[in-house]
């Protein structure tokens, strides 16, 4: 590659961007910083807390309803007839908590951020990806200059230059997705109170966050907490804006809405766990739960201004591929829900005892599984493996993961036979032994060795436990997997 | 009887990934006067379902999480094994999605 100039290295540029990339969190963190302190001296003299270099013509009331800079502001929304200034009053009295900042929620927080929802809660414990960003992102306002412009009769109006960017940007991996989220919607519309709920929704506090709230925005990503989140709603009378994606699908409904029916009217059973498939490791494609996420804020913000007709009793089902949206009729409240039935005994109190990861067989938190179905002498570390390849062992190695995540990354000459096709193919594993064993004809009398890899070290002992029910029973799992290999062997080796 | 069936929501996989089957389920030569739905669901179980046949059916009914919609509307509301179907119906499996 070309180089400019003999100070001009690779080193060079990579110090100067560590170096600029931490300044720019230290203002960053300033920036934050002084956005609390500001949002708490806005809630002292009980003002909406306004953008600090606009002159403070807010308080100024016209119609007795919205100040001028709100009227300019949401001057698209006042225009529609059928929304206008009473819904955006509505609105601006309303508070909504999203519930996850995730692919559903990013887009979702923007919207309510900026049509002007009067205060938006956002709860995530997680921190913000890499491998998020595809999809979680929430615009942000990099710059927010004001400035000046004269009209025709000589008033004042003020005008956001904005420069967009989107985030959760690569400055905050590593930082918590409510504060990336928070910023960015402060960023958007500084009118709006955001409240950060740097936790995981859980029985022991979701009532007292929740009960905060006019609506709340299931953005969530796994069964247990939907239950939950449903639950909660149900004792505390919230409607429920419920979106969920997946693959190349979406699905959207409001539940406990106006006797609408709630999510255990519709699923009173939770499903097998192994029909709960994750964003993490089933894949997803970043527009769709973008799609869903901005219609979730639809909702809401119909449920919020009163206008429309919400999607209560009715499914919106998205499928990307073909491009068709079908909203189909579901079931009204059912008498016999044991959250919203006749007979349902569901109280804050039974709420905090339940426990939601029995009930749904699935953790409430989304880190990975973890199974330990081996004896210690049938697994190995991946260092240990390394160890013994780099002596020259005689071995074959079969990664079990699915063809396409074969392809996405793989061990030089690995073997991949999917799990879910090692029944049928099982005798390629013992033409590889003996290929390999050919193959060196100094050490002859020696088998080769038998390893099992896969992503993060489940399917590679079911695997091996498979094999040696088979009569392979040298077969050896690869602990951690693929992941542990990136991590403690190859830290240059792509995760995914 | 001419019927569409489709499959989505992760369904689809248990048959061969195809989303939308036109299929024509026979009455006559089991003596049926009628379809119902709980005939159709063996008779998907029997011909279209290629794996898991455990992640489409718990007993004789749908499993927990599939929504079944008889002409975009639930079953719930026509009768759910009862219902009876019609020429030209459009039946729709769906699992729900939980990921965000």
């Amino acid at each position: 590659m070309d180089s400019n100039g003999v100070g001009e290295t690779a080193t060079h540029i990579r110090q100067e961007i560590a170096s600029l990339q931490k300044t720019k969190a230290q203002i960053e963190d300033r920036i934050s910083a002084l956005q609390a302190r500001l949002s708490s001296c806005s809630s002292e003299d009980g003002n909406e807390e306004t953008n600090s270099s606009a002159p403070r013509h807010t308080e100024t009331t016209f119609s007795g309803q919205l100040s001028a800079d709100m009227i300019y502001r949401y001057s698209r929304h006042l225009l529609l007839p059928s929304f206008g200034v009473e819904a955006q009053a509505n609105l601006l009295k309303s508070s909504v908590l999203v519930i996850g900042a995730g692919g559903l929620g990013a887009p979702a927080l923007l919207y309510l951020a900026a049509c002007g929802v009067g205060r938006v809660g956002i709860v995530d414990h997680d921190v913000v990806e890499l491998n998020n960003l595809h999809r979680q992102m929430t615009i942000k306002f990099g710059q927010l200059n004001t400035w000046t412009m004269y009209n025709s009769y000589g008033f004042a109006t003020h005008t956001a230059k904005c420069l967009l960017q989107i985030i959760h940007t690569e400055a905050y991996i590593g930082r918590s997705k409510v504060e990336s989220a928070a910023a960015a919607c402060r960023a958007i519309n500084s009118s709006v109170q955001i409240v950060e709920h740097k936790e995981a929704f859980r029985t022991s506090n979701a009532l007292e966050i929740m009960r905060k709230y006019d609506i709340v925005v299931d953005a969530t990503d796994n069964v247990p907490s939907r239950y939950m989140i449903n639950d909660c709603c149900v004792v505390l009378g919230k409607p429920l804006i419920s979106g969920a994606a997946l693959g190349l699908e979406g699905q959207l409904t409001v539940y406990n809405y106006n006797g609408g029916p709630c999510y255990r009217c519709l699923f009173p059973t939770p499903p097998p766990t192994t029909a709960c498939q994750r964003c993490a490791d089933s894949g997803v494609l970043g527009v769709v739960p973008g799609i869903i996420g901005c219609l979730q804020a639809l909702e809401a913000i119909k449920v919020a201004s009163a206008v429309g007709e919400p999607l209560s009793g009715r499914m919106l089902l998205l499928d990307a591929l073909s491009a068709r949206i079908r909203v189909v009729k579901i079931r009204g409240r059912s008498l016999q829900c044991e959250a919203c039935g006749e007979n349902a005994t569901l109280t804050e109190q039974k709420f905090r005892d339940f426990d939601y990861e029995k009930f749904t067989q699935s953790p409430l938190s989304t880190s990975p599984l973890k199974l330990d179905l081996l004896p210690a002498e049938a697994r190995i570390t991946s260092k240990d493996y390394n160890d013994r390849i780099s002596n020259g062992e005689t071995h074959v190695l079969v990664d079990v993961r699915p063809a396409h995540h074969y392809k996405i990354i793989s061990l030089p000459k690995s073997l991949n036979i999917p799990f879910t096709s090692l029944e049928q193919r099982l005798s390629e594993i013992p033409a590889a032994l003996a290929r390999e064993k050919d193959n060196k004809t100094d050490d002859a009398s020696r088998d080769a060795s038998l390893y099992v890899i896969c992503r993060r070290g489940n399917d590679s002992q079911r695997a091996v436990e498979y094999l040696h029910k088979m009569g392979f029973t040298s077969a050896k799992d690869i602990i951690g997997g693929l992941e542990s290999w990136a991590h403690d062997v190859d830290p240059q080796f792509p995760t995914y | 009887m001419q019927l569409t069936l489709e499959f989505g929501g992760g369904l689809e996989l248990l048959c061969n990934s195809v989303k939308i089957h036109q299929v024509n389920v026979g009455t006559q030569a089991e003596g049926m006067k009628q379809l119902t739905m709980k005939h159709l669901l063996s008779w998907v179980r029997t011909n279209l379902i290629k794996e898991r046949p455990e992640m489409f059916m718990k007993g004789d009914t749908v499993r927990p999480g599939v929504l079944v919609l008889i002409n975009d509307c639930d079953w719930e509301l026509s009768g759910q094994l009862e219902t009876v179907l019609e020429e030209k119906d459009v039946v729709v499996f769906i699992s729900t999605l939980h990921g965000g």
